[in-house]
Parts: C-alpha cells; sequence; structure tokens
C-alpha cells in the first residue's frame, strides 16, 4: 500500500532527519512515535507530498511520488490521500455539510452528500451538519476533521496527532471510530503521535529519534 | 463552490464589507447623479434656447435677462418700450421679434404676456380650447394646468409679482380658454395671455398714460423683454452691440450667457466629481486592508485548500471574486443612490423651478463607472490575494 525508503528532509536552518524505512498496509494501522522535534509531523507532509524530500522514496499503490511534478501531486494527494491535521483547520465561514463537500470539489469528484451524511451518522454528529464549523467544540471539530479525510476513499489516511486535545474518553471514542473507519473504506491508516495513551492499541509502531 | 465560499466569506465579513460597499456606492452615486444632474440640466437649458439668438430687455444683468426672459426662473431686469422693440423688427437683419411682458403670477406660476409666434416658437400644440382672443383670456401649459387643477371656463385673479405672496388684482379676472399639451419645455409651466391684457390688469395704475404727449399709441406702452430671431449671423455682429451702445435697453446673447453659466456651475461639478473619485479610491483602499487582513487570518485555510487538491490560480480566483462582489455590489447600490438622489432634486426643483428632471434613462458614463468598479474591486483585492502564490503549505499547516 505504502512504503517508504531511506527517507530524507532537511531544513534551511540545518535541522536534518532521517527516517526510519515503513511499510504500511490496509488493516494493519502503523504508529509512529517520537518527542517534540523528532519529526513527526516533517514525516507526516512528507507522505502526504506536502513537502519533497531530500532523498529516498515514497510509493504508495506502486506509484513512485517523488517523482511526480507539482501539478500530478497535487492531484494524487486529493485523490489518494487524506490527512487528518493537528490543529483541525476548517474553512470557517461555511458550515460542517459544506466543509465536507468541500473535499469532494477540491478533488475534482462528485458532491456526494449522501458520504457526508453517512460519515456523520458514522461519527455522531449529524445533527451539527447544518451548523457554522466554528460552532463546534474541540471534539467535535476532530471528528468532522476525521470525517473530512475520509470523504474520498483515499488509500492512505495520515493522522497527526489526532487525540493530543482530547480526554480520555474521546480519545478512545476518536481512535475506534478511526481505525473502523479507515478499515471500511480499506485504507491505510498511520497515525503520528507522542500521546501514550496510543501505545497499548496499535502492534505496528514505529519510533522516532 | 468557490463562488459560495467567496459570497459566505463576504457575508462572514459582515462590518467589513458593509464598509467596502457603502463606499463604493457613495462614490459612484456621486459621481452618476453629477452626471445625469449636469446633463439634465444642460439638456434642458439648450432645448430652450434653440432658436433664439438675442434677447433684448432693460439694462442689468445679461444672465438675469436671459433667466428670466427665457427660462422664467429669475426676477426681469426691468421695462423698456415698445416702440423701441418695433423698430427693431424693422430691421432686414432680424427675422422675428417675440414680445414678453411679464410681472404677474397666480399661485406661483407665471402669467406671460406675449403673441401667437412665442407658441409657434415653442411648436406648441393645444390639448384642449384655442388660443386667446380677447382680454384676460389665457391658456395654461400643461404642467401648470395640473398643478393649479384649472380647466376651461375658469377665472381667477392675478397677483402682482412673481411669487405667490404677492398683492392680488381684485378687479379684474382672468378667464382660461385653452390649455397646451405636454411640451418638456418651458411653456409648461407658463400661464399665457395677450400683451394688451397686462397692460389691461396694470393700466389703471399706470402713470405713464397721463403723461403721454406723442400721437403714436404704441409710444407709451412698455414690455419686459423680447426673444429675437435673426436672419443671417450678420445680425449676430452688429445688432446687439448697436443696441448696447445707442439705446436704453441690452442686448444680451443665450448661448454666451448660458456658457457662462454652464461654466460657474463646472467649477463647483467637478470639485464634486474630485471627491467622488476620492472616495472611491478608498473603497478600494478599504477593499485592499479588509482583504489583506482576512487573508492573514484565512492563511491556514489557504493552506488547508491547497493541500486537498485546490490549484493556486482557482484560490487566486476565489479571492478576486471577492474583489468583484464588492465592486458590483457597490455599483449597484450606487445607481439606486444617485436614482433616489435624482428623485429627491426633481422633486425639490419642481416645487421651487417647475423644471421637471425626473426622466432618467441608463447613461453611456455609468458604463465606465461599471467598469471603474469592477477595475477597483479586482485591483483592490488582486494584491494582497498575490500571497497565495508564496504560500507555504506545510510550513503553515505545521504552524499552530
Amino acid at each position: 500500500m505504502l512504503s517508504v525508503q531511506n527517507l530524507s528532509f532537511s531544513y534551511q536552518s540545518n535541522k536534518s532527519f532521517n527516517f526510519p524505512d515503513l511499510h504500511a498496509t490496509i488493516n494493519e494501522p502503523t504508529l509512529i512515535l517520537g518527542n517534540s522535534g523528532k519529526g513527526k509531523t516533517t514525516l507526516l507532509h512528507l507522505l502526504g507530498l506536502l513537502l519533497k524530500p531530500e532523498s529516498g522514496s515514497v510509493v504508495i499503490n506502486d506509484t513512485e511520488l517523488t517523482g511526480l511534478s507539482v501539478k500530478e501531486t497535487t492531484q494524487f494527494r486529493a485523490e489518494n490521500i487524506g490527512i487528518i491535521f493537528q490543529q483541525p483547520h476548517f474553512i470557517s465561514s461555511l458550515n460542517v455539510l459544506d466543509n465536507l463537500l468541500v473535499a469532494n470539489y477540491l478533488g475534482d469528484k462528485k458532491l456526494q452528500k449522501d458520504k457526508a451524511k453517512s460519515l456523520a451518522t458514522e461519527l455522531g454528529f449529524e445533527e451539527l451538519l447544518n451548523k457554522r464549523i466554528n460552532r463546534l467544540s474541540g471534539g467535535e471539530q476532530q471528528r468532522v476533521g476525521i470525517a473530512r479525510a475520509l470523504m474520498n476513499n483515499p488509500k492512505v489516511v495520515l493522522a497527526d496527532e489526532p487525540t493530543s486535545n482530547l480526554d480520555d474518553d474521546n480519545c478512545e471514542r476518536v481512535i475506534n471510530l478511526l481505525t473502523k473507519q479507515a478499515e471500511a473504506i480499506g485504507s491505510a491508516l498511520i497515525i503520528v503521535t507522542h500521546d501514550g495513551r496510543l501505545k497499548e492499541r496499535f502492534a505496528k509502531q514505529v519510533a522516532l529519534g | 463552490m468557490l463562488i459560495k465560499i467567496a459570497w459566505k466569506n463576504l457575508i462572514d465579513k459582515k462590518l467589513n464589507s458593509f464598509l467596502c460597499i457603502l463606499l463604493m456606492a457613495l462614490g459612484i452615486g456621486l459621481i452618476s447623479l453629477l452626471v445625469i444632474l449636469s446633463k439634465q440640466f444642460e439638456e434642458k437649458f439648450t432645448k430652450n434656447i434653440s432658436g433664439i439668438d438675442m434677447v433684448v430687455g432693460a439694462k442689468g444683468s445679461p444672465l438675469q435677462l436671459i433667466l428670466s426672459s427665457v427660462y422664467q426662473v429669475d426676477n426681469p431686469t426691468g421695462n423698456i418700450p415698445l416702440n423701441q422693440v418695433n423698430a427693431l423688427k424693422r430691421n432686414p437683419l432680424v427675422e422675428e421679434v417675440i414680445p414678453m411682458s411679464m410681472g404677474d403670477n397666480y399661485k406661483g406660476y407665471r402669467i406671460v404676456g406675449t403673441n401667437e409666434k412665442y407658441l409657434e416658437h415653442f411648436k406648441t400644440e393645444f390639448a384642449e380650447g384655442q388660443l386667446f382672443a380677447k382680454d384676460l383670456e389665457v391658456i395654461l401649459g400643461a404642467v401648470a394646468a395640473e398643478n393649479l387643477e384649472i380647466k376651461i371656463g375658469d377665472n381667477f385673479h392675478s397677483a402682482h409679482g412673481l411669487d405667490s405672496e404677492g398683492e392680488t388684482h381684485d378687479h379684474e379676472h382672468f378667464e382660461v380658454v385653452g390649455i397646451l399639451a405636454f411640451n418638456n419645455s418651458v411653456v409648461d409651466n407658463l400661464i399665457l395671455t395677450s400683451l394688451n391684457s397686462v397692460w389691461a390688469v396694470h393700466g389703471h395704475s399706470s402713470s405713464v398714460d397721463s403723461s403721454s404727449t406723442t400721437n403714436d399709441p404704441t409710444s407709451d406702452k412698455q414690455i419686459t423683454s423680447a426673444l429675437v430671431k435673426f436672419r443671417s449671423p450678420m445680425g449676430m455682429m452688429t445688432i446687439p452691440r448697436n443696441i448696447n451702445e445707442n439705446s436704453v435697453m441690452q442686448a444680451a446673447l443665450p448661448s454666451i450667457e448660458v456658457n457662462r453659466l454652464f461654466e460657474l456651475l463646472g467649477v463647483g461639478v467637478s470639485t464634486l466629481r474630485a471627491l467622488a473619485l476620492a472616495i472611491m479610491l478608498i473603497s478600494g483602499i478599504s477593499v485592499f486592508v479588509s482583504l489583506y487582513n482576512s487573508l492573514k487570518e484565512r492563511r491556514y485555510e489557504m493552506a488547508l485548500m491547497l493541500s486537498m487538491g485546490a490549484s493556486r490560480v482557482q484560490l487566486f480566483g476565489m479571492l478576486l471574486l471577492e474583489g468583484l462582489f464588492l465592486g458590483v455590489v457597490g455599483y449597484v447600490i450606487g445607481l439606486l443612490i444617485s436614482r433616489l438622489g435624482i428623485w429627491l432634486v426633481s422633486k425639490q426643483v419642481a416645487e421651487s423651478y417647475h423644471f421637471d428632471i425626473s426622466q432618467v434613462s441608463f447613461q453611456p458614463e455609468e458604463g465606465w463607472l461599471f467598469l471603474a468598479a469592477i477595475g477597483i474591486g479586482l485591483l483592490a483585492a488582486a494584491i494582497p490575494s498575490l500571497g497565495v502564490y508564496r504560500l507555504n503549505i506545510s510550513e503553515t499547516l505545521a504552524d499552530d
């Protein structure tokens, strides 16, 4: 599904990272652990094609991504990768439903209202669909963020600290939903976190540092 | 979808959008109002002088003479002897002389003594009735008849002076014998009668009669002014100067006086126009500032949309669209403001000057204003929106 080899990246401030090789498949979520400053978000952005690696390769579904042009990268990302950001960013002037549909629109897909509604029901926020996005609590926003990442049935779901702002109950709930949904649409789930609570949940772990 | 986002963003920032639109609308409205008003006045003024080459009247301000005799808005300069006017008629260079005698009104509408040539000059037609034949018979212009609610056969007393508060002439009363069709000229607001009627009303109080010593029956008669048409441009060269230097009358050329009037008005108009342009410029700046600020807040949003597959061109277009919306809405409201302004001005002008300027169509200048409004909106949006091309997706999204 997704495999990474010899990946390295360096910022202009001479901070450079060499990342361990990893291989992620469907039905086996991968947990990437590491403390702050170990390059967790950098790795996630490399996998999500938001950054271009210095060397090494990222392959998703037999496509070598490091060789794609900017336009191809954007299109590939929109079609195959769903990203759940640490701070759930939204388009603040739109309501919850439109924020989900925007993923379809920008990914050049048909707007799937039914899909948005069923995801909302699965994730328990169907009564919030017509609310303004910034009226929602942090936990609610996190769930909307998950639904948005799944709107285009991506091959890979990347989650950046999805539980860092949540209490134990919500953490449990969000992680359950995330794994269940990723499984349901058949995508490889990669979670980047320093949250110790998740260590027991996932067998496959990669440590940075 | 992008259109929706652009629109929702404007609604989301109600106060900012309101300020931008308000400024834009004020600028547009003011300019369009000025364009229409100056056009309408020019049209009215030129229409009424067409065919009149010269006006003769008592000495005084030439502009006042033109305003009082042609447009019926100012007081007359005084009286002139009828025999001098008749002498002018015999000059071979003169085609026509239309005598006019003013000084009375009925409820603010001027009673003008003249002859049928005045009606021919303005190409009037009768809606009903016929021309005055006997003394004290009058005909009414269309607007005057409508506003005074007078019909054929009605009688009224005139009042001395040109505003409705004058002392009334109780002895003589006028009888309405005709009403004119709407002519879109100064005639619409006048009450017309024969010269004799005016003399008859004032005759009993005139001291000129008794002191008269000549045998010519017209020698002591006086009129207010006369409209003169020349047979050839040669008349224009010699006659006015001759009159001004060698008679008790003065000659004024409407075309020159009206140009002078427009020049005087022009200073005010161009000052206001500069003010309106400044307002539009400020509205452009306010579009710029408000988009610039909101873009700083919306950095994440833009990065997010880029990460979800939007192209930078798309986002740039979306931001331009916001400027475009502001421009278009401002333009539409601006036009509404200008039409409302026209309506108010015309109501006021109609009351005091009996001028109707309410017929307003779309002006070609307003097409240019539309382009200007859109241009300002787009330009003011484009400058801050270029930031979309410099946005670093990864850095912005990782930055908490």
